[in-house]
């Protein structure tokens, strides 16, 4: 079950999915309780989802005691980014992203 | 659990053995950790370093658990920078195991304090270095960069 890229893509293609990796970025290590708080998903789609994101490695699980506590995991997307980003793009990829985020900014506020 | 953490995972196509190799070996460690030698004994309670290529300890630590090609637990400080070493001792942890052809390796990193400096560094760190110790073993090659110290730390 090593990460193929088809599974991190469909795991990605899903905006309830990013919603819960938005929602590990926030806090890691949540519980599936914890996660389910302040979604408008039922508990079995939630699991549903996570099984998804755990199959695509996107989500990374340790059991403490009888909790099982998720952790979002970058490695799958580091290793997207990393076969189609030559390095030398990357500075200035993040200067027009930060250029984006900061017009965007400016309009919204 | 701990206030900082992380938990990567990656699947690497080898042998836990191997796998061991690359995480503790100079030979290996020199070519996808930022050419970097850890100084060991690989025993529990052994001191533990991290040097960088100039001779200077980058972090340093015991070993805290270690069951080769499993298991091993570091108590780990960064010696770098001030405010880091300041944080006083994180716990990393390697978990290797077999699935099938690949490797599932996990590394946790935790400090029991709320938005440590360390735990944000070496979260950045981590994912290249690992991008990179999978390419290694899979390929034969490093990821580029990543076989040299960073310039200016």
């Amino acid at each position: 079950m090593a990460a193929d890229v088809d599974k991190v893509f469909k795991a990605l293609a899903a905006p309830e999915r990013r919603l819960l990796l938005d929602r590990l970025r926030a806090e890691n290590g949540q519980t599936l309780s914890q996660l389910c708080r302040h979604l408008d998903m039922t508990r079995q789609a939630v699991t549903r989802h996570l099984n998804l994101l755990e199959e695509a490695t996107l989500v990374a699980t340790i059991w403490q005691g009888r909790e099982k506590l998720h952790y979002l995991n970058p490695m799958p997307i580091h290793e997207i980014a990393e076969r189609w980003i030559g390095k030398y793009e990357r500075g200035r990829l993040r200067a027009l992203a930060e250029l984006k985020s900061k017009l965007e900014e400016e309009e919204n506020g | 659990m701990a206030e900082s953490e992380f938990v990567y995972v990656t699947y690497i196509r080898t042998t836990p053995e191997k796998l061991w190799q690359a995480l503790t070996e100079p030979e290996f460690t020199r070519k996808f950790w930022v050419a970097t030698v850890q100084e060991c004994d690989w025993k529990v309670g052994a001191s533990w370093k991290l040097k960088a290529p100039d001779g200077r300890i980058a972090d340093a630590g015991e070993v805290v658990e270690i069951d080769p090609p499993h298991k091993l637990v570091l108590t780990w400080q960064n010696h770098l920078f001030p405010e880091m070493t300041a944080e006083g001792f994180t716990r990393m942890t390697y978990l290797l195991e077999a699935k099938g052809s690949f490797v599932k390796l996990t590394l946790t990193h935790t400090m029991d304090k709320k938005d440590s400096k360390t735990i944000k560094a070496v979260s950045n760190g981590w994912p290249h270095l690992l991008a990179s110790l999978k390419s290694l073993l899979e390929t034969g090659e490093a990821l580029e960069g990543s076989d040299r110290w960073p310039e200016g730390i």
